[in-house]
């Protein structure tokens, strides 16, 4: 068909993005550095615990907190991966990507959580959430990794806001199904006693949805841990680093290392912070 | 019992859907459900629902599911809203109240027992007890103390620190019990309460209830599809069909009179022996003969005649029972020589009488023993009608839709000269 002619773009939307987030940059910066600063304040913090304590104590605690949630096996394995980090020359980097992954975990519950109450609470809230979930899960992280330099600069806070658009879908998708699955006959017999929306919320939705909501958790986690080598691209330093050198210079070595470490550190945090839900 | 009216329904509807405003008018303009449905999609849940409940009875609301008697309890506290018409509870429109209001009434006057339970599975059981008080603000060693009180009047004291899962569905059942109590509410509703219970638990718990009802008198709503349930704990029952009320009454005025072929059917199979008292059927239409007034034997006699009976029943003036005599009797006494002829020297050996709350059951042998109807009295000795062995075959046979329901009030009536 002769109409239907595709030689010419007629919908300049790459433009558009692009003006729109030039125009961002250039006349709300005051905004982009009020949200760098808890973001960094916290970073920094938790960085300077992992790196300023001695590597000693850091896996004594380790060490202590799988054994008291998760058992024996969980503790043993934690430190031998704690221990195994260290020898092969990893324990800075490893103590940053921690850092950077409790931070990103910790904005991620503190926006996720009250968006997936609310999203559970509420059909019409859901329903224009869900597509904005969807979209944080599949678009390619390497798409607004661009835009986030643009506005954040390159650096670990840019790596950890990164990482909390990606990480941040699956804690409000099982905070929200938490609330959803809990008995209709348990709120209506909580309201039939006079409680109020907030005493609901308090009393019976969220103490039922906690073991969802610490799957979510842990979820949230795990895909902080798979955003460490793409947050690496962009300054975020960590175990990162050493498997973007590696792919850089093709050292097999190097990225082997770094990616094992990082395979280690998942298992780890994942068998501990399971053991939470159940709890 | 108090005639109080603790809780008024008057014209309550509920239509669930899209169109609930469009429904009620086509309602008004004397479509049914069906019809209803069809054009608009939406639901009649309940429709003109009128009645009224007294303080500290237990009145039951019964029938089929669907038949909208579980929406109308919800209508009792709101957890439904109805679509219009009232509830008056202590003369107080609950429909019109605001959510503060509401909050404070489910708090203070009333609280529900579920078919289900509903405990709350991450609290113990005592936590579970003092719920309605914690969503009250009761500080904690209150609403514990008064939550253990409650879990004692129900027997599981010593289950306080358990988790409702390590209880049997019975004893769950209890705690739900409990807690319901616990706020110390004039209104209890429960929602088919005993219906997910073993028949033997459930009968139980009926008990139960009623001896807490003996102790503390509670208006209660009791929700049922169980027959055999409304008549053993209902003051008054209600009958629902399709989301209207189709009777209201005592058991027996029900089980006596049922208001259409659907509350029969309800009843067919139901052993009226169970339920109906001596009272309930005894029956004022023999011929009373009172003796104080100076009535000689003739009289007594030529009324028997008259009325076409054998027997006749003598009282006093206070219609307290003396006897019976029988025209055989009256006659013997009239053919003898010896003067004068005094009523009570006619007097029939061998009569029994019966109590009018004895069941039938206990007077069937006496009804069957005697060729004249049993005389029925109160606690006081008031004569207050007699049982003859064809009124008590034809109320055997009331609850057979079969055959037509036996209407006392045909009947021609003497009640005697008073």
């Amino acid at each position: 068909m002769s109409m239907l002619n595709f030689d010419k773009k007629v919908i300049p939307l790459d433009e558009w993005v692009q003006t729109f987030v030039d125009w961002l940059v250039f006349n709300h910066r005051d905004i982009f550095q009020a949200i760098k600063a808890p973001i960094e304040l916290c970073l920094k913090g938790f960085e300077w615990v992992f790196t300023g304590l001695p590597p000693a104590l850091v896996i004594l605690v380790f060490v202590v907190a799988a054994w008291r949630y998760a058992g024996k096996g969980v503790a043993l394995f934690s430190f031998i991966t704690l221990m195994l980090v260290g020898f092969l020359g990893l324990w800075e980097e490893t103590m940053i990507t921690l850092a950077m992954v409790i931070s990103s975990v910790f904005f991620c519950a503190l926006a996720g959580i009250p968006l997936g109450i609310m999203a559970g609470r509420s059909d019409r809230f859901e329903l224009l959430l869900r597509p904005v979930l969807d979209a944080m899960q599949t678009i390619p992280p390497f798409v607004y990794l661009v835009p986030v330099v643009m506005l954040f600069s390159i650096g670990t806070v840019s790596g950890i806001l990164a990482t909390i658009v990606f990480a941040l879908p699956p804690i409000v998708r099982l905070t929200s199904l938490g609330i959803r699955q809990v008995h209709p006959e348990l709120i209506e017999a909580a309201l039939a006693f006079g409680a109020t929306s907030g005493q609901v919320l308090r009393k019976v939705q969220f103490p039922l949805a906690l073991p969802s909501i610490m799957a979510g958790l842990n979820q949230t986690l795990m895909m902080a841990l798979s955003m460490v080598v793409i947050a690496a691209l962009i300054g975020a330093g960590g175990l990162g680093n050493p498997v973007v050198q590696g792919l850089n210079t093709l050292e097999i070595g190097l990225a082997t290392i770094g990616g094992l470490a990082i395979v280690l550190l998942a298992m780890m945090l994942d068998r501990i912070t399971q053991s939470f839900g159940k709890k | 019992m108090s005639s109080e009216v603790k809780i008024a329904v008057k014209n309550l509807f509920k239509i669930f859907g899209p169109s609930p405003k469009k429904a009620l008018s086509l309602l008004e303009q004397g479509l049914d459900k069906e019809a209803i449905f069809e054009k608009t999609g939406t639901t009649v849940g309940v429709q003109g629902a009128s009645f009224a409940i007294q303080t500290g009875e237990i009145f039951v609301i019964m029938g089929l599911s669907g038949s909208g008697k579980s929406t109308m309890v919800r209508m009792l506290n709101r957890l439904i809203e109805p679509t219009a018409g009232q509830v008056m509870i202590d003369g107080e429109d609950i429909v019109s109240m605001n959510a503060e209001q509401l909050v404070s009434l489910r708090r203070k006057k009333m609280s529900m027992v579920f078919q289900s339970f509903a405990l709350m599975p991450h609290l113990t059981v005592l936590q579970n007890a003092a719920f309605g008080l914690e969503m009250d603000g009761v500080d904690k060693p209150t609403r514990e103390a008064r939550a253990l009180r409650a879990l004692e009047q129900v027997g599981l004291d010593a289950w306080a620190a358990s988790m409702p899962h390590e209880l049997s569905g019975g004893m769950q059942q209890r705690v739900g019990l409990a807690r319901g109590l616990a706020v110390d509410p004039d209104i209890l509703l429960m929602d088919e309460a005993f219906s997910a219970l073993d028949p033997l638990i459930r009968t139980e718990m009926q008990d139960e209830l009623l001896k807490l009802q003996a102790k503390a008198k509670r208006t209660i709503v009791f929700i049922s599809h169980d027959l055999d349930e409304a008549m053993r704990i209902g003051d008054r029952i209600a009958i629902m069909e399709g989301g209207r009320v189709v009777q209201v009454g005592t058991p027996e005025e029900i089980l006596q009179n049922p208001a259409d072929d659907y509350v029969r059917a309800f009843f067919r199979g139901v052993d009226p022996t169970n339920i109906l008292s001596a009272g309930d059927i005894a029956s004022d239409t023999q011929v009373t003969i009172p003796i104080t007034d100076g009535r000689s034997p003739r009289a007594a006699l030529q009324r028997l005649i008259k009325n076409d009976r054998d027997y006749g029943y003598v009282v006093d003036t206070d219609r307290q029972f003396k006897g019976i005599v029988s025209a055989d009797s009256l006659r013997e006494l009239l053919d003898q020589d010896e003067q004068p002829h005094l009523i009570p020297n006619a007097y029939l050996d061998d009569v029994v009488t019966a109590q009018s709350s004895d069941s039938m059951q206990d007077i069937l042998p006496e009804v069957a023993s005697h060729p004249w109807p049993l005389p029925i009295l109160d606690d006081s000795g008031t004569y207050l009608g007699a049982i003859s062995k064809n009124l008590f075959l034809r109320t055997l046979h009331r609850s057979q839709p079969e055959q037509p329901p036996a209407t006392e009030t045909t009947e021609t009536t003497d009640h005697g000269a008073h």
